[in-house]
């Protein structure tokens, strides 16, 4: 390891960071993950249109189509693997115009050379049987098969976990500051240490330019485009079952439409580039624009129904295309930069090839040992009343309900904190277990869950936060200096 | 499979209202299950007075008004489990229930009461504009932090509606040392009771903007600052009129929903105003047997009225089990709720095998002064009682005698609505 503390370092614990840090402890390699919130998944892969894209809508030859055509072949096996929630419940894209009806079939053509599967254009009427809330404006369709749905927060807290299983150490509220060339590779300076490593890897999200520049002179720019979504309660999830698309436009594909993992409906995004890079405040005019736009493609959207808008940041960059590789004037250190749609799509693919170039670099070779498999936290109202009934027997904990819109028992609950790399949060819980991600969004659950966090990680009530720190939820305590933790 | 005469979920004002009448009417058999960890539900953190003054003739606080509740379910050995979630009902009266000592259990009911209450509509309800920051509650979830956990939310509080929790909350906060800013409410009125207004708010300086609305959360970890303008005539915010207030803690108090996923999981009719389940005189529900009181059939402003109501649902759960349904046999007559009367409970009465008077209790739409409360039978007017003030946040109630619909052979509606004159 030529005295350094690791062999790699990789920035940023979003979904990309993870699925690289996934793939490379297949490899005998010491490797560190840092973040700079207190949990994974905090960025871009938490607020997004939670969609495994099928791949047709990206230019033919660039790095966006052929990683999201490969990520999205990936989904199905990784999701058994690392026991998340992926559906593969197809898409449309809609045609509002005949005159359009050619960009439909250009974008059949593009599907079909990125090596897309299935696509077929169908009339309006078809479209409607199939979709019978489209609305009647619609002449004609894209239908893709293989287009799907994830949970975000599952597939990377998944990853993550996993990854930690086989060894990879995550370092959390450790923000890198500086980056500094050594001999034969890198020192980092990140929260309150200094930490060495042969090299590094760059999933910085949003930061993502911040990060390359600090050690290479082939500047780029992130430009975060902001994108506003709003989700409807359960009773609103079977408004469709395909994830409607409009004709992809300047800003991206449109609005959609769609059911999500655990039932909802979500509807969004906006795209608007702006120039702060934490601004993921949504706005009046934002949140209209989606209703309005989402109207286009589907009537009697029950907007009485939203239960949370939220924002997400895409990290766009001006050539439109994922930058991955070693920098050309910085050995050893590997960008997967310019993630945005359809990065969480492609992270998976992404994972596995940026980890290949790193274990070349390294010369490192696969362990023995390797355990690619994890299983999630067990969710009793998915067993049958027999297990179930079983589950509280051997833990009681299983039989306290604390989230009662989601049905969450504090067992999971538990389950979520104690785990490897568990919750240190309340967003952290509920990316977990979906606790407060209900109708009644934590009114009734939140102070009992503040209870079970605070006894599993001895923190003080007055010290849970929401997120990181700074986001207490009660007004006890003075302010703490924070430190970053560190966790293996 | 067990079977119990009665099964009433929910251990709040209205299940053990509900229980003792049943006890007292001669039923045996009863089981409450209440999920949380005592009986009382939500008066348990209403620590302020005010509670009881109809029934008990003085002024409770709400732990107090329970626990004389409480005390009587003990008395009668009226059975109950704590920390008991029911997770659906079927149209059969099979209720699936989970805690931590029987684990997993479904058991049989001939009669069922819903009593699980109500729920605060949340921030994203909304659609409230801005970051998502720790420090917003609904007023609800605050209360519980305080009055029964012991912990301080916030120093410096905006809250969002006028509902009563919130205006509670507004003094609780300000005696607490926070300083609560401003209260803001979107419609024209207020959402809560008269007497609220002036003792929480008037008492302590609170300002409270009618027509005005958030329209942006500051902060990104914890709230920084809160932005409210007014709005129009159709809720709109007016652009020029926002004000900034500086404030770690935005509190909401923006409605209340009953609490019916159970009721669905039977199949029950709900009605889309109350979001209750739809009933008949006897407090029946769409479906036989099961019944449905308090604040899960409709949000009621004053708890007096909760037992009241639940009273007579136990009551009537008590001789459908002892004499089984009535459903079906008698004639039903609809009532309607016109001119600016939201909704009906009961929605329809059977005009055969009523009781001898059954009270109505509804809402109106918006305030009105100096207005009529009319009834009519079919289109004749039988009853003309002025108001000098009727208010959306003040549940109303007249009282139908039975002996008055004899001279109406061939009624078919009966009206409720407001008029000038």
């Amino acid at each position: 390891m030529s005295g350094k503390d690791y062999d790699v370092i990789i920035i940023g614990a979003g979904v990309t960071g993870c699925a690289i840090a996934r793939e490379l402890s297949r490899y005998d390699l010491k490797i560190c993950v840092l973040e700079k919130d207190e949990d994974v998944c905090s960025g871009t892969s938490k607020a997004n249109s939670a969609i495994v894209h099928a791949g047709f809508d990206a230019d033919r030859g660039s790095l966006m189509a052929r990683f999201n055509v490969e990520g999205n072949q990936m989904m199905e096996d990784l999701s058994q693997e690392l026991d998340f929630e992926f559906i593969r419940n197809g898409s449309m894209v809609l045609c509002f115009d005949e005159a359009d009806k050619e960009k439909l079939q250009a974008l059949l053509k593009q599907g079909e050379e990125n090596g897309v599967k299935g696509l077929s254009i169908i009339g309006g009427d078809e479209a409607r049987r199939r979709e019978p809330n489209l609305t009647d404006e619609v002449v004609a369709a894209l239908d893709v098969p293989s287009g799907g749905i994830v949970c975000p927060f599952g597939l990377t807290i998944a990853l993550a976990e996993n990854a930690c299983d086989n060894g990879v150490e995550f370092r959390f509220l450790s923000a890198v500051r500086e980056i500094r060339k050594q001999e034969n590779g890198y020192e980092v300076i990140a929260g309150n240490s200094k930490i060495t490593a042969s090299c590094i890897v760059n999933a910085a999200g949003v930061y993502a330019d911040v990060i390359h520049n600090m050690v290479s002179e082939d500047h780029f720019e992130i430009i975060p485009r902001k994108g506003e979504y709003c989700l409807l309660d359960k009773e609103a999830g079977n408004h469709v079952s395909r994830t409607i698309f409009q004709l992809p436009g300047k800003y991206g594909k449109g609005v959609l439409v769609s059911p999500t993992v655990h039932g909802n409906l979500l509807v969004g995004p906006t795209a608007v580039d702006i120039d702060d890079k934490e601004r993921t405040a949504t706005t009046a005019q934002g949140l209209a624009e989606v209703m309005r736009v989402a109207s286009l493609s589907v009537k009697d959207l029950p907007f009485r129904q939203v239960i949370t808008s939220f924002c997400g940041l895409r990290a766009h960059q001006a050539g439109h295309d994922f930058i991955l590789g070693e920098a050309r004037d910085a050995e050893g250190f590997f960008d997967a930069a310019a993630i945005e749609s359809p990065g969480l799509s492609s992270a998976p693919a992404i994972g596995k090839y940026i980890a290949g170039l790193v274990a070349d670099k390294a010369g490192a070779s696969q362990k023995s040992g390797w355990n690619g498999t994890r299983k999630g936290i067990i969710r009793p109202s998915a067993l049958s009343q027999e297990k179930r009934a079983e589950l509280i027997r051997k833990n009681p904990a299983y039989g306290t309900i604390i989230c009662r819109c989601e049905g969450i028992s504090e067992g999971e609950i538990r389950d979520a904190v104690t785990r490897t790399l568990g919750a240190r949060s309340l967003d952290g819980i509920k990316r977990r277990v979906r606790q407060g991600m209900g109708r009644c969004q934590g009114g009734f659950c939140t102070p009992r869950t503040m209870e079970i966090l605070a006894a599993e990680t001895g923190l003080r009530m007055e010290e849970i936060c929401k997120n990181i720190p700074g986001s207490e939820i009660l007004r006890g305590a003075e302010q703490q200096e924070v430190n970053s933790y560190d966790r293996a | 499979m067990t079977e119990h005469e009665l099964i009433i979920i929910g251990g709040g004002p209205a299940g053990l209202a509900a229980a003792i009448s049943a006890r007292k009417a001669g039923l045996e058999d009863i089981l409450i299950l209440e999920r949380d960890n005592g009986l009382g539900g939500i008066l348990n953190q209403c620590i302020h007075n005010g509670f009881g003054l109809h029934t008990f003739k003085e002024e409770l606080t709400g732990p107090e008004y329970a626990s004389r509740y409480i005390e009587q379910v003990q008395n009668l050995a009226i059975p109950y489990k704590c920390n008991t979630m029911v997770i659906s009902i079927s149209d059969k009266k099979e209720i699936t229930f989970i805690n931590r000592e029987d684990g997993l259990c479904v058991v049989r009911a001939k009669a069922v009461i819903l009593a699980m209450g109500c729920r605060e509509r949340p921030r994203g309800a909304l659609n409230i504009p801005g970051y998502r920051p720790a420090g917003i509650f609904s007023a609800g979830t605050a209360q519980r932090l305080m009055n029964i956990e012991g912990y301080c939310v916030g120093r410096e509080v905006v809250i969002l509606g006028s509902g009563d929790i919130g205006l509670i909350m507004a003094r609780r906060l300000t005696l607490e040392g926070a300083r609560v800013k401003v209260v803001a409410e979107l419609m024209p009125y207020s959402g809560g009771l008269k007497r609220n207004i002036v003792q929480c708010l008037d008492d302590y300086g609170i300002p409270l903007k009618l027509s005005h609305t958030v329209v942006e959360v500051h902060g990104k970890e914890r709230v920084t600052g809160i932005t409210i303008a007014e709005v129009d005539a159709n809720r709109q915010p007016i652009p020029g009129t926002e004000e900034y207030y500086s404030c770690d803690t935005l509190l909401l108090s923006v409605g209340l929903l009953p609490e019916n996923e159970l009721t669905k999981t039977a199949g029950a009719k709900i009605s889309r105003i109350t979001n209750g389940p739809v009933v008949n005189d006897m407090l029946e529900t769409s479906i036989d047997g099961i019944f449905a009181c308090g604040n899960v059939l409709h949000v009621h402003d004053l708890v007096d009225y909760v037992s009241e109501e639940a009273s007579l649902a136990g009551k009537n759960a008590a001789h459908y089990v002892q004499g089984g349904s009535n459903k079906g046999d008698g004639q039903y007559v609809e009532m309607e709720a016109a001119g600016g009367v939201r909704y009906t409970v009961p929605q329809s009465l059977d005009i055969d095998n009523m009781n001898d008077q059954v009270t109505v209790r509804f809402r109106v739409a918006d305030v009105y002064k100096d207005h009529y409360i009319s009834v009519y039978y079919n289109d004749t007017r039988i009853a003309h009682t002025k108001k000098r003030i009727l208010a959306p946040g003040e549940m109303e109630q007249i009282v139908i005698k039975k002996d008055s619909l004899k001279e109406y052979p061939d009624l078919k509606k009966i009206v409720i609505c407001t008029e000038v004159d």
